[in-house]
């Protein structure tokens, strides 16, 4: 593909088709004051283009345009694009004038024409209104009459040379691939400097149109065929922005509306990531998507839920039942909820509509489940084009995105989508049953998380009318225990706990009984020392008193005998307790 | 607009129709040109002074050819006598018109 926007851009002056996509193609719009040829079978979808072309000049550029209208009469026109709900009614004659150019059925054709009065009246009505762009759709209806191949090569010259001198920017529509205008538009192609391709093939029952640009004289363009759809808002091309990789990244945690699994998650999901949730029916892929996108509600986000092949009421009642309450947000029309049947649409297709749907109520947070149903619809390649579009879209614009993956009649072990979406999904979580005991519980396992510290740990997924939970699965003795067998264990734990609480409460009190004891004992022994000592120190007194008198009497004595001191100085007795 | 009156049924006592036309023609565009010539001349052999023609230049008058619904030119309008019909080109089909005209050559 060789596309280089920004140099294209400088190269000529280009009219914005407000196609987004395929101003993105063409770096820029058709080119200016020429002629652009857009070919493509009956019901590709060229009247669409080009008269959406015509009101996205009007409308967001204020350029005035004239519908010329060569086969389909333009009220039913008007009619048939009332769906899209580009509100003709406001811009018509100021803004955009239609002309009837087909002509009447009882016309009789005797002699040459030519298209001179038609140019000069659209050119007097294009000044008159200040028109910018003419749209022939298509000039087959007015050529084929000339039935003269000179003829009408003069008359598409004509055209070509009048575009050039009014100035006016021209798309005409012509039917492709007929043998019988294969000529005439050879040549038309050849004059032209802008051929635009619209195919409408069927690829495995599945209705696909791309878009392609054959040729652009004087500027560069991608090259490939882009995907195009017809969506309830107009048509829409999917090429891909070459720079669309260069995004801003956010460090912001988002919850996942399962607390276990934020913290699994070292804080929930990162803003603009994407996650997919994968596993057999019944794991509750549904559950966790839903629980996402309530949480993405209770925080003010708008959110949208996208569930194929399950109406939506159905969604809602489910979650109900689970204890996440989508309804509430419907209400407050926080919440969007789409529900397609995957088949009525080519994956390309449904991502159209999706993206409208998230411009539309600048969602912030998406749910898809499952996203393998789109595999559904259409050939694999296209459809994982598209998935993978839709998921850098998401993250181009900042939005956290949870899908789900139906893994079915594979092998549940392999850890593989059918949508090898996981590569380039941020997060992986993967659901799976444990068959123990005769019972099958949901185990919850986060294979990958890019950028994030996150549990290496299996948990055993509950739902109940509270919600979703996560619960440690009982690991011991090298065995993983699940359900009812986990529950079984734990409660065997509890009771041991118990028994261990209340075997030390008895050793406590009887201690304490014992240190009653013990102590009273020291009491008593305390107040026995306390007498024992009494009793001695008033016999101690005695002693000293006793004492006392003797040392007076000696000396009495003494003195009556006129005794000399030292001859007669003799020893207390020291014998205890004789005077007793 | 140029208007060639060639009105002079009154001779005809009423018994034969007035033939009025309208030509559209883009100035002078070979065409167009071949338009007149060709009109003039049917009218002058087949319809000698009971037709009324009336001419008118798009490129004089453009936005009465997008009122008037009528997209390439040359085209011929007739008006009257009932039914009207519009034939385009540059009439250079002469058994059409006369056809289209109700009548016949006698070969």
């Amino acid at each position: 593909m060789t596309f280089h926007p920004q140099s294209a851009k400088s190269e000529m002056k280009k009219m914005p088709t407000g196609i987004e996509g395929f101003d993105v193609m063409t770096g820029g719009g058709l080119p200016c004051s020429r002629m652009s040829l857009l070919l493509g079978s009956p019901g590709a979808g060229k009247t669409v283009f080009a008269l959406q072309t015509l009101v996205n000049g009007a409308r967001q550029l204020d350029e005035p345009g004239i519908f010329i209208a060569f086969e389909e009469d333009s009220k039913r026109l008007i009619e048939n694009v009332r769906t899209f709900g580009w509100d003709l009614g406001a811009l018509e004659d100021r803004k955009l004038f239609f002309l009837d150019a087909h002509l009447p059925a009882d016309t009789i054709q005797a002699g040459q024409f030519d298209l001179i009065g038609l140019l000069a009246a659209i050119e007097a009505k294009a000044k008159e209104i200040g028109a910018k762009r003419v749209v022939f759709d298509s000039i087959d209806a007015l050529l084929i009459p000339l039935n003269d191949p000179l003829l009408e090569r003069q008359e598409i010259l004509r055209v070509h040379d009048w575009f050039a001198k009014t100035e006016l920017t021209g798309i005409m529509t012509a039917k492709d691939g007929s043998s019988i205008g294969a000529q005439r538009y050879g040549f038309m192609q050849f004059i032209t400097d802008c051929v635009v391709t619209i195919k409408h093939q069927t690829i495995d029952r599945v209705s696909l149109r791309t878009i392609q640009i054959m040729k652009y004289r004087g500027s560069s363009f991608a090259e490939n065929e882009f995907p195009m759809v017809i969506t309830p808002f107009g048509i829409d091309v999917a090429s891909i922005k070459p720079n669309e990789l260069d995004y801003p990244v956010s460090t912001e945690r988002i919850s996942t509306g399962v607390q276990r699994l934020d913290t699994m998650l070292n804080g929930g999901y990162y803003r603009g990531s994407s996650t997919l949730v994968s596993g057999a029916p019944g794991t509750a892929k549904t559950t966790l998507s839903g629980a996402f996108v309530e949480a993405a509600c209770q925080r003010g986000e708008p959110a949208l839920y996208v569930s194929f092949d399950e109406a939506a009421n159905e969604v809602i009642r489910n979650m109900a039942s689970v204890g996440i309450d989508l309804k509430t947000h419907v209400d407050s029309g926080l919440l969007r909820m789409y529900s397609a049947q995957s088949v009525t649409h080519s994956a390309a297709e449904h991502l159209v509509i999706l993206k409208s749907l998230i411009a539309q109520h600048r969602i912030q947070c998406l749910a898809i489940d499952p996203l393998s149903a789109l595999l559904k619809s259409g050939d694999l390649p296209s459809t994982l084009g598209a998935v993978e579009r839709l998921l850098r879209f998401a993250k181009s614009s900042g939005i956290t995105i949870v899908c789900t993956s139906l893994l079915e009649g594979v092998d549940l072990e392999a850890e593989n989508t059918p949508l090898q979406v996981s590569t380039i999904a941020d997060t992986w979580i993967q659901l799976s049953y444990v068959i123990q005991a005769g019972e099958r519980n949901r185990a919850l396992t986060i294979i990958k998380s890019r950028g994030t510290q996150h549990s290496n740990q299996v948990r055993e997924l509950i739902l109940s009318d509270q919600g979703v939970t996560l619960t440690d699965v009982y690991t011991a003795g090298g065995e993983v225990l699940m359900g009812t067998l986990r529950h079984e264990k734990e409660q065997a734990a509890q009771l041991e706990l118990v028994q261990l609480e209340a075997d030390f409460e008895l050793e406590r009190r009887a201690i304490e009984v014992d240190e009653g004891e013990i102590s009273s004992r020291i009491e008593t022994l305390r107040r026995e020392l306390d007498s024992k000592r009494t009793a001695f120190r008033v016999k101690e007194r005695l002693h000293e008193a006793r004492e006392t008198q003797w040392r007076a009497g000696q000396d009495d004595l003494q003195h009556l005998r006129y005794a000399d001191s030292d001859s007669l100085t003799a020893p207390y007795p020291q014998s205890e307790g004789s005077e007793d | 607009m140029n208007t060639l009156n060639d009105n002079n049924n009154q001779k005809e006592s009423g018994q034969v129709a007035l033939f009025i036309f309208r030509l559209y023609v883009a100035g002078s565009a070979p065409n167009s040109l071949r338009a007149i010539g060709n009109l003039m001349d049917i009218c002058q052999e087949y319809l000698p002074e009971r037709h009324q023609i009336e001419i008118v230049d798009v490129l004089q008058d453009p936005l009465r050819a997008i009122t008037d619904k009528v997209l390439v030119t040359p085209t011929l309008i007739k008006v009257a006598p009932e039914p009207t019909w519009s034939m385009l080109g540059d009439l250079s089909a002469r058994e059409k018109v006369l056809l289209g005209l109700g009548i016949e050559i006698c070969s």
